[in-house]
C-alpha cells in the first residue's frame, strides 16, 4: 500500500492544533482517490486526528505507532 | 469529496482582547475548520481592539501578566514545546476559510478605521444582526 502513498504530512514535533490544521491543509489540496500519510509525535492527535477523519467521511486505511513515531493513513473519497 | 458536516457551522464571539483568550478562540476555530465545520469568528469590543495593526504583540495575559513579564515567559514556552504563534494560527484560520466579522459598532465606538484593522484577516463587517443570524443556523456558539 506504501507505493501508492501520494502526500506525506510531516507533524513530526508540531504541537497542538498544527497536526489537525496539517492534515486539513492535505485534504483540501488533495485530489480523489489520493492516498495521505500524516506522521507525528503529538499524542493526542493521534487520537484526534481520526476524530476529523470521521467527521468527514473518510476512512483510515491504516495506522499504528513506530519508533517512537505515529502514522495515519487515509484515501481522499 | 463527500463530507457529511459540510453544512455544520461555529460561531464564536471574540469580546476578549487578552492574549491568551484571542490564542484560545484560534485554536478552536482551527480545529473546528479541520474538522470540515464552517467558523465565523466575530470581533468585538476589546477583541475587536486587538485585531488593530500590532494588536495580538500589544494583548496582555488575562491573568498574571506581571507587567508583560508573565507573557514574556508563556511565550518562551509557547515556543519551547513548538506551539504556533497567533499569527500563525490566525493566518491558518483564514487559510481554512474560516471567516473573521469585525463589529461595526465597536468601530464607530473606539473610533477605528477599516485600515486601523488587520485587513488581511478580516473578511467581512457586521453587527449583532449578523451573528444572531449566522448562529441560528449553526450548530453552536462559544462567547470569549
Amino acid at each position: 500500500m506504501s507505493e501508492n502513498i501520494t502526500t506525506i504530512v510531516d507533524c513530526i514535533n508540531d504541537n497542538c492544533p498544527m497536526p489537525l490544521i496539517k492534515t486539513r491543509k492535505a485534504i483540501m489540496k488533495a485530489k480523489q482517490g489520493e492516498i495521505i500519510k500524516v506522521i507525528g509525535t503529538h499524542e493526542q492527535s493521534y487520537e484526534e486526528i481520526p476524530m476529523a477523519l470521521d467527521a468527514m467521511n473518510l476512512k483510515i486505511l491504516d495506522r499504528g505507532k513506530e519508533n517512537g513515531q505515529w502514522y495515519i493513513i487515509f484515501q481522499i473519497v | 469529496m463527500s463530507q457529511k458536516d459540510k453544512n455544520k457551522k461555529i460561531t464564536i464571539i471574540v469580546h476578549s482582547g487578552d492574549f491568551d483568550k484571542i490564542m484560545s478562540a484560534f485554536i478552536i476555530g482551527n480545529g473546528f475548520l479541520s474538522m470540515g465545520v464552517d467558523v465565523s469568528l466575530f470581533f468585538t469590543f476589546w477583541g475587536l481592539m486587538a485585531l488593530k495593526k500590532g494588536g495580538f504583540k500589544k494583548a496582555k495575559l488575562s491573568r498574571m501578566n506581571f507587567c508583560g513579564l508573565g507573557k514574556l515567559m508563556i511565550k518562551k514556552r509557547l515556543k519551547k514545546y513548538n506551539v504556533a504563534t497567533i499569527d500563525e494560527l490566525a493566518k491558518s484560520f483564514v487559510e481554512l476559510g474560516g471567516k473573521i466579522i469585525a463589529c461595526s459598532m465597536t468601530m464607530q465606538l473606539m473610533g477605528i478605521k477599516k485600515e486601523d484593522l488587520r485587513e488581511d484577516l478580516v473578511s467581512e463587517y457586521g453587527t449583532v444582526g449578523r451573528y444572531c443570524g449566522e448562529t441560528l443556523k449553526s450548530e453552536s456558539s462559544l462567547f470569549i
